[in-house]
């Protein structure tokens, strides 16, 4: 995958080393392989290729990794922004 | 076998295995004729949101209480590569009610969730069924399913198995490793879902002709001839534009810019030079009209393939939106007033 990159600089990735546990699930659940655990703490190898799926952030036991989760679909962002379509779906 | 008044067997269930909880439907583990028309069906748009099976626990071969449980969405399609990757393996399957949507969109909207999981693990007795605690969820689940709370809702742990269905039996000999954790975008994967963009694009696409037919009233000369023969050329500038953006775009993707609306654009150029080798009667302004239309078709068209690939976030597609959408707008209007502009030229005789 990393071939494929989109825009740089946009992800809304957050990593706070203090919290984290060294537990691995971010490492473990992460389709894009961004975090590794050395020496018993995560480490953010590759932010840019961060798709914000959130499965890293809902499975951290202490919010150490922040995410604000969502699907990366022109098409649902647009319905996104009309009025009074909040929620609906393209997949 | 087994025959209920008023129920029928379902055609992927070929016998029905006792357990502790009860009978269990076991999954044929190869496709039939029915399957195989239903994924094409799917695969084209045609039913693809109501493409499900009941959802509940499976049986693969003949599993016994040890045997490995795996998790999944009861999206047809889904649950198909699932039963099929699990040939000659004995083992439970757990699907879960995602709506009929595939596992990763359906943990995105919350269906396929720990509450989702226990769920099923409680109304179908899994616990009476195995003797361990312990299920094989897929790992692109994990946006949906935080595995702490699985435990807590129905004592099961949850272990993160294969992104794809068809390392499973990798993964159940050995274990897990790094190829299995990362999701793909190969060739296969892109041309499969060419179809089902070219299928669901239609509405657009019928659009566009009508809105040239409409342009094409406007021009030297009100006869049918000429307005057939300027809608002609808006008509095939909307087809390329199809082309290039829905079959080209998903193709080439890793040769493009990164920017999608860019990559896009480019394509879209490539094949509006087709238009002058085709319309060589056409006045010069209606050309660059219909091929400037090509150009922001494609575009857009490729800018819409970032909700079909495994790497775009919301954050970055909304970025390019908000960058592109204006000047997607704007050419348009420019290729309408061109297009027009052209036809009052004349050279469309």
């Amino acid at each position: 995958m990393k071939r494929y990159r989109h825009l740089e600089n946009v992800a809304t990735l957050a990593y706070d080393r203090e919290k984290c546990v060294g537990c691995g699930l971010c490492a473990t659940v992460c389709p894009h392989r961004i975090f590794a655990v050395r020496d018993g703490k995560a480490e953010v190898l590759d932010r840019e290729a961060c798709m914000e799926c959130g499965a890293c952030a809902l499975n951290c036991p202490t919010a150490a990794v922040t995410v604000t989760p969502g699907v990366g679909c022109a098409q649902y962002i647009i319905q996104t922004w009309l009025p009074g379509k909040r929620g609906t779906s393209c997949c | 076998m087994d025959d209920l008044p008023g129920y029928r067997i379902e055609h992927y269930v070929e016998a029905f295995v006792p357990s502790a909880a009860g009978r269990i439907p076991r999954l044929r583990t190869g496709p039939t004729a029915l399957d195989r028309l239903g994924t094409c069906r799917a695969r084209l748009g045609l039913d693809r949101n109501h493409y499900t099976v009941n959802p509940g626990l499976y049986a693969v071969g003949a599993p016994g209480p040890d045997s490995a449980v795996v998790v999944t969405a009861n999206y047809k399609l889904t649950f198909d590569t699932v039963r099929f990757a699990l040939a000659g393996r004995d083992v439970w399957l757990l699907v879960v009610d995602t709506r009929g949507i595939n596992v990763w969109c359906a943990g995105g909207k919350g269906t396929f969730s720990a509450a989702g999981v226990s769920e099923q693990v409680n109304k179908t007795g899994l616990d009476r069924v195995v003797s361990h605690r312990r299920l094989i969820l897929p790992q692109l689940g994990a946006n949906g399913v935080r595995a702490r709370d699985l435990r807590e809702a129905c004592g099961f742990e949850a272990v993160f198995g294969p992104v794809r269905a068809e390392d499973l039996p990798r993964y159940l000999d050995h274990g897990i490793d790094e190829a299995m954790r990362e999701v793909t975008f190969t060739l296969r994967e892109r041309a499969a879902v060419i179809p089902v963009e070219l299928v669901l694009g239609w509405k657009p696409i019928v659009g566009a002709f009508a809105v040239a037919a409409i342009l094409s009233l406007m021009g030297q000369g009100f006869s049918l001839a000429a307005i057939w023969s300027r809608w002609l050329v808006a008509a095939v500038g909307t087809l390329l534009g199809l082309f290039c953006g829905s079959v080209l775009f998903p193709l080439l993707l890793p040769r493009l810019p990164r920017t999608f609306s860019l990559g896009g654009a480019v394509l879209g150029l490539a094949g509006a030079l087709a238009l002058p080798l085709l319309f060589s009667h056409a006045a010069w302004p209606t050309l660059a009209g219909a091929g400037l239309w090509t150009v922001v078709l494609s575009s857009w068209l490729g800018l819409n393939f970032t909700g079909s690939t495994p790497y775009t976030s919301p954050s970055g597609v909304e970025r390019e939106m908000r960058r592109a959408i204006p000047v997607l707008a704007a050419c348009t209007l420019l290729a309408a007033i061109l297009f027009v502009a052209g036809n009052f030229a004349g050279g469309t005789a």
